[in-house]
């Protein structure tokens, strides 16, 4: 069984990490597309921090000795999936930035041209 | 200059957008006709420009939202007082046009919806789509005060007012509704139509099964988000500056 100091505190910090993502939220500082996944850390986290016997039956059934341990897997799998994601987003990213260089580029070259159509001699 | 502008989001629509645009000049030639190309891998842009519409491209594919912000943006700078949205994909009939445009052209109302289940509408969706409109519907009409059928329709039209406010900030993925949650909280005037649609003539549904989870749960989410968020300034006219 997970110690009950170990509980109070895991459930302390998944309130604190679901708050500030809502804030940031809140703030327009996170977009909703960004947020799910961490939603759906902070809750998932919460629940199996707050529910002891499902913690310590998912412990059980793994194999693991010590089901706080548990929660540490799931945190760490969690953020292994974000970092994932993140990834996936930074690459979609940089392929637009590339595009966005390469038009800014030709726009320049097409209105240096026509400036200087425009002002004979 | 033209004092009403119609604007087009298109994406991969070369079968339907031509169509689109002579419908909406027969219904009024007054219309600037503005298609905005989200990135599409046919000849969506060039058959727009054959057609006489003008055209913005972008230069990759911005969703729904990044596409119809930018119609707002151009109707903001250029001065239009109306603007109507119109999808590409011959979905909205242009001849219903003068009901969407009657309670602006009225000072009634700032932005327009045309619905398809007000007064009589029919609209022939699978079983799983109508449930998750009418949940969206019975949502946003608690949330905002006011009986709303249809918040998942694209089919719209705005005032200088609208086009201020949606330049200035528009939702990024499946805008529709949202956009209207923040349309009521800028307490802009909101009214809904009854509008007949047609079936989607060319082209796919931007949702697909697989998307209609992650499309439910980021809809509520911004909804809810809407009311309680850091509210956006609308744009300030150009003119004015």
């Amino acid at each position: 069984m997970t110690p009950f100091r170990v509980s109070v505190f895991a459930v302390i910090a998944s309130v604190l990490l679901l708050l500030v993502i809502l804030e940031l939220i809140r703030r327009r500082r996170l977009r909703e597309r960004y947020s799910l996944l961490w939603l759906l850390t902070a809750v998932s986290m919460l629940v199996l921090s707050a529910w002891r016997g499902g913690l310590g039956s998912i412990s059980d059934a793994v194999g693991i000795s010590y089901p706080p341990s548990a929660l540490f897997v799931l945190a760490s799998l969690f953020i292994i999936g974000v970092l994932l994601h993140y990834s996936t987003v930074i690459s979609r990213l940089s392929d637009q930035n590339t595009i966005l260089a390469q038009r800014l580029a030709l726009l320049e070259a097409e209105l240096g041209e026509s400036r200087r159509e425009a002002t004979p001699g | 200059m033209p004092e009403k502008l119609a604007i087009l989001p298109a994406f991969n629509e070369e079968g339907s957008i031509g169509r689109v645009i002579e419908e909406i000049r027969e219904f009024d030639p007054g219309f600037e006709i503005l298609v905005v190309d989200d990135g599409s891998l046919d000849r969506t842009a060039e058959i727009a420009a054959g057609h006489g519409a003008k055209v913005l491209r972008l230069p990759f594919n911005l969703g729904i939202g990044g596409a119809v912000q930018t119609g707002y943006r151009y109707a903001l700078e250029n001065g239009f007082q109306l603007a109507v949205q119109v999808d590409g994909d011959g979905q909205h009939d242009p001849a219903q046009l003068g009901v969407l445009l009657q309670p602006l052209l009225a000072g009634e109302a700032d932005v327009v919806v045309g619905s398809r289940f007000a007064a009589g509408g029919k609209y022939a969706a699978g079983r799983s789509r109508r449930v998750g409109i009418r949940l969206f519907a019975l949502l946003v009409s608690g949330l905002c005060r006011q009986r709303l059928t249809d918040t998942t329709s694209g089919f719209r039209a705005v005032n200088r007012r609208g086009i201020r406010l949606f330049a200035g900030d528009y939702p990024h993925d499946y805008p529709e509704v949202e956009a209207i949650v923040m349309a009521v909280r800028q307490r802009l005037r909101l009214r809904e139509v009854p509008v007949s649609m047609r079936p989607r003539d060319t082209g796919h549904s931007s949702i697909t099964a697989l998307r209609s989870l992650y499309y439910v749960i980021k809809v509520t989410l911004a909804v809810l988000f809407a009311l309680c968020r850091r509210s956006v300034v609308p744009l300030e006219e150009v003119e004015e500056q």
